[in-house]
């Protein structure tokens, strides 16, 4: 037992260091990178399209895709991934991790840069660093594919009217031959200044071991 | 309603019957004066008045407001009434009863807290609320009651006839910090939401403890000290669920009362607020009557029934209740304050102790302190988001004590406890300090603490669509990393509650077209219609319905946002839009560009809406067959659905009108039909192609394109709206009633509006309208006016070619390609 623990603990350490999550958070997400991929050494998206819980999320494909879209693994690296292997999982949930009493302002200031930046790509699907309209477009579209056929057309409109928020907030004195094409990342933050992302966008990762109660569930 | 019930009551009640059948008259009186008669409801009548004013004279001066926060000098307003009271009678007259306080005056505060909670928040930091309400309090109560006591052991304060219960009795009625006196100060100082959620979270549902500690201390008390065992301290915990739960459930029970209620209340529109009101009072009634916690069941009344009747009402009772809600909360919470100032001045129940009372008043403190401190360090290792220091100090320091406070000490039972006098002034004395000096002393520690502040912005749509997408990639980490969180556990919820709850609580009309993004983007549009409405009626409606370029703009705009919907539309108004475009080049300065932006600002919303409201308020007056009614269940005139097509029509049709007419206005008056007619005929497929592609472009590529042209008015450098006023100005055509214009096309064109005003018919009720319009109420509506930004789009596109264009169209597009008009019959040509 001490054995296994110090070996595990071993390989676990650089992604530690990586991605800042505890050991026993990095073991859990493990097992469950196990359970989904099938044991298997990378995960495919289709791993992911089956989780039954996902399946009543609007926004399913965007948030699937961002586990594959290389920009979210902080190695400047444009594109996507077939399949992605456990590190690669760590490094896009490690996205969500909670910030502690300790971390300071900066760190702070660089979680919600990271956070934001996730959010920012999951929209900015083709990566030329802005979310045009049509790209928005989509999104919001997606987001509201639940709410039926009322969704369908208030979509467009909703998100022409964001767009047109975003560029009235950001670029209020534009020269009229200026052209508006898309949100940029700086744009984005400086709408979403007001989530307070860094306190938000995170959800708890367990250091007990959840996974077993979850089994028949996920298998289901 | 007010504290006077009482008093009036025992004095000479029916005193005003004698004078009417007396049997000793004479003569027939013409007059008497019958005070008696009417004293009580006078009275009340008087203060609720008096109250009123109070708070008016206060809310002058913001000064003195953004310094001393309203609750404190309506406390102190309290002092003068009462001493002016106190001078005339040499007795307290009016004092604040427990009954009225609690039957009267708290509910109405409660339900308005309960009705407007932030649902969200509160249940996400639910954990944290009820860990604070109940182990703080119990903590609070405890920790003061012993420390008391143990003063009193010492000979600190004297020689006082209590005993240890009666010390902790007094610790429970203590404990519980005041949801009204903290919503009265935290409202003025906005701290962020987690902390005032916090706070006032734990305000409202502490009550459950605090009912259950003093009426378990209260029994013990009866009791008396040998009498208590483990069995009755047993029973005591027992009742504390007993209370807290069954109050909550019963709150829930009505709440799903109320909605189920107003599903079907659909006919009787006209009182449906009142169930709102009626049953939520009858929830804290009813838990009042069952001794459950009546505070805890109204809360959870509003909060459970917030939302169905929100989406079941008609639009106009949601606002009646949230209005009628604030009305009775802010004047019971005035009420409040200032009958706790008048109370103080009543030399009777005075008694000094200088030792209770400033003991009391430190270990409230100190405890306080302790216990949030204590309770966020252990809170904190379980939190995913950590409570911060400053948070914690500002939540100790906003332990305000109120009017709960109070009125539960005047409860107290004088045979029992002897010094009841003392408690009631220590009390008030604690009110007093916690309400006054913390809440003067909490903005500026706010502001020194640099405690982070609520935004004061209100969420813009992108905001709420990104909130959206956040909660939704939240759940879904947690369904990939499979760890069942706070998320998990809410899409259930969420789950579950739009499949079930939904379907039996909701209209199934409601049901479909309901979602926060689109109630935002609804409640944008309406506001914009109203600004809109308002800057016409500033200006002058008459001058707004006639200003042609105005006519322009809404046809143009028209066309862009029906080109979105209906395609076949645009291809009707397709001609008009290419002259509109075409004259958009018009290289004439402008002058009048002042007066064109205000139309353009104003322009920016649904014009049916305002142009119906003008319409029917300035221009058809004389016309229209008003049926001056009095209606007990219908308040709204004129709802004829005839009356309403006409009108409608007309005013498409006088708008085309002027449309044309403006467009006229390129060529001199004069011989305008024939130059046009000509010029038309040439000119009327260049027109056409360069609006297909114009449409096309806008259509296709990117839909600000479409914005472009209507918002272009704003660009002083790319204007063309005011050049082209001035233009026609300078033509020499003011007044477009005399313009024989009546042309053709009209007829064709009509359809279209028709169409339209068959959908507008049902705008008299804005909700329905709204639903029905909201889908493809086109995002160029909203917002144009700080929309420079979304000028660029056509207008880069437009300038870039303007030059080159420019000349061309001077040389081969002169006129608008409309159609000619031919002199012939006009109708409606009231301008």
């Amino acid at each position: 037992m001490g054995a296994s623990q110090t070996r595990s603990e071993h390989k676990y350490q650089d992604l530690m260091d990586k991605t800042g999550f505890s050991v026993e958070q990095i073991k859990n997400l493990h097992k469950r990178f196990e359970q989904l991929s099938g044991n298997e050494e990378t995960i495919s998206r289709e791993n992911l399209e089956n989780i039954p819980a996902l399946a009543n999320n609007p926004i399913r494909r965007q948030i699937i895709g961002a586990f594959f879209d290389k920009r979210n693994q902080h190695q400047n690296e444009v594109g996507s991934f077939e399949e992605i292997g456990f590190e690669q999982f760590l490094m896009v949930m490690s996205h969500f991790r909670p910030p502690t009493l300790k971390t300071t302002e900066e760190e702070r200031e660089t979680m919600r840069k990271e956070k934001l930046r996730f959010l920012f790509n999951m929209h900015d699907t083709d990566n030329d660093g802005t979310i045009t309209l049509e790209e928005y477009r989509k999104a919001v579209e997606e987001l509201l594919s639940k709410s039926g056929a009322i969704g369908q057309e208030g979509a467009k409109a909703i998100a022409d009217a964001a767009m047109l928020e975003v560029a009235s907030t950001n670029v209020p004195h534009m020269a009229p031959d200026d052209f508006y094409e898309g949100i940029t990342f700086e744009h984005f933050e400086q709408i979403l200044k007001g989530l307070e992302m860094e306190s938000r966008m995170h959800i708890r990762f367990l250091d007990v071991d959840t996974t077993t109660m979850r089994c028949g569930r996920s298998t289901s | 309603v007010v504290a006077v019930c009482n008093i009036s009551s025992q004095n000479r009640t029916r005193m005003g019957l004698n004078t009417g059948h007396g049997s000793s008259i004479k003569e027939v009186p013409i007059v008497t004066f019958k005070w008696h008669h009417v004293e009580t409801p006078y009275l009340i009548a008087l203060w609720i008045l008096v109250a009123g004013l109070a708070k008016m004279v206060i809310e002058a001066n913001h000064h003195v407001t953004n310094v001393i926060p309203e609750s404190a000098l309506l406390i102190c307003f309290g002092f003068i009434l009462g001493g002016m009271v106190w001078g005339a009678d040499k007795v307290q007259t009016f004092t604040l009863t427990p009954t009225v306080f609690f039957f009267y005056l708290l509910p109405q505060i409660i339900l308005d807290a309960g009705y407007f909670m932030p649902n969200k928040l509160f249940f996400g930091n639910m954990g944290a609320i009820l860990i604070y309400a109940i182990i703080g309090t119990c903590w609070n109560a405890a920790s003061l009651g012993l420390s008391l006591w143990g003063c009193h052991k010492g000979g600190a304060m004297g020689d006082l006839d209590i005993g240890l219960l009666q010390y902790l009795l007094f610790g429970s009625l203590m404990a519980a910090v005041d949801p009204v006196a903290v919503i009265a100060v935290f409202e003025q100082v906005h701290v962020n939401e987690v902390l005032f959620i916090l706070v006032f979270g734990e305000s409202l549902l502490n009550d459950g403890v605090t009912v259950v500690l003093f009426n378990v201390f209260d029994a013990f008390v009866s009791l008396g000290g040998s009498q208590i065992d483990a069995v009755e301290i047993i029973k005591g915990i027992i009742s504390f669920f007993v209370v807290a739960f069954g109050g909550s459930l019963l709150g829930f029970v009505f709440g799903l009362l109320v909605s189920l209620l107003t599903r079907c209340t659909k006919n009787i529109q006209i009182i449906e607020p009142g169930f709102i009101f009626v049953l939520g009072y009858l929830a804290y009634l009813t838990a009042e009557m069952l001794s459950l916690s009546a505070i805890l069941s109204i809360v959870f009344c509003g909060v459970c029934c917030q939302k169905y009747i929100n989406a079941n009402m008609d639009e106009k009772s949601v606002s009646t209740v949230r209005y009628t809600m604030k009305v009775l909360a802010n004047g019971s919470e005035t009420m409040i304050f200032v009958f706790l100032g008048i109370s103080a001045i009543d030399k009777t129940i005075w008694v000094w102790n200088t030792g209770f009372i400033l003991l009391t008043l430190l270990f409230i403190m100190v405890y306080r302190f302790i216990g949030v401190f204590f309770l966020t360090w252990i809170l904190n290792r379980y939190r995913l988001v950590p409570i911060g220091f400053i948070d914690q100090v500002i939540m100790s320091y906003g332990g305000l004590r109120g009017a709960v406070a109070y009125g539960l000490a005047v409860m107290l039972d004088e045979n029992k406890i002897k010094e009841k006098n003392l408690m009631i002034s220590t009390t008030l004395i604690v009110v007093y300090f916690t309400v006054i000096f913390q809440g003067i002393t909490m903005k500026p520690l706010v502001t020194w603490l640099k405690v982070k502040r609520a935004a004061v912005t209100e969420l813009t749509l992108i905001e709420k669509v990104q909130n959206k997408v956040f909660d939704h990639v939240l759940v879904a980490i947690e369904d990939i990393s499979g760890q069942i969180g706070h998320n998990y556990m809410r899409d259930k919820w969420n789950y579950f509650e739009e499949k079930w709850m939904s379907w039996a609580l909701m209209k199934p009309s409601v049901r479909k077209s309901r979602d926060h993004v689109f109630s935002v983007f609804h409640q944008l549009n309406l506001k914009d219609a109203m600004s809109y409405v308002a800057e016409g009626e500033r200006r002058g409606s008459l001058e707004f319905i006639r200003n042609e370029s105005a006519f322009i703009d809404f046809k143009k705009k028209f066309g862009d946002e029906f080109s979105e919907a209906m395609p076949d539309i645009m291809a009707n108004m397709s001609d008009d839009h290419g002259a509109a475009s075409d004259r958009r080049r018009d290289p004439v300065p402008s002058v009048s560009l002042e007066m064109h932006e205000q139309t353009m600002k104003g322009m920016r919303e649904t014009e049916d809406i305002n142009t119906h409201h003008l319409l029917q308020q300035h221009l058809y007056k004389g016309r229209k067959q008003h049926r001056h009614r009095y209606s007990r269940s219908h308040f709204d005139v004129n709802k004829d659905e005839n009356e309403v097509q006409e009108i409608f029509q007309r005013t498409m049709r006088s708008r085309l009108e002027s449309f044309k007419s403006a467009k006229m206005g390129v060529a001199p008056p004069k011989t305008i039909s024939k130059y046009s007619k000509k010029d038309q005929q040439q000119k009327m497929p260049n027109g056409k192609s360069l609006d297909r592609s114009k449409s096309y472009y806008s259509g296709d590529e990117d839909f600000e394109f479409s914005e472009g042209d209507s918002a272009s008015g704003y660009d002083a450098s790319g204007s063309t709206f005011p050049m082209r006023v001035t233009y026609r100005a300078g033509a020499g055509i003011e007044n477009p009633a005399f313009m024989p214009d009546m042309d053709p096309m009209t007829p064709i064109q009509i359809p279209p509006w028709l169409m339209e005003a068959e959908l507008d018919s049902g705008m008299v009720a804005p909700s329905q309208r709204a639903q029905v319009r909201l889908p493809w109420t086109p995002s160029n509506l909203r917002r144009l006016a700080p929309f420079r930004a979304s000028a660029q789009s056509n207008d880069s596109f437009m300038l870039a070619d303007a030059p080159a264009t420019q000349q061309r169209d001077d040389e081969e597009l002169p006129p608008p390609p409309s159609p000619p008009p031919p002199p012939s019959n006009r109708d409606g040509g009231y301008m």
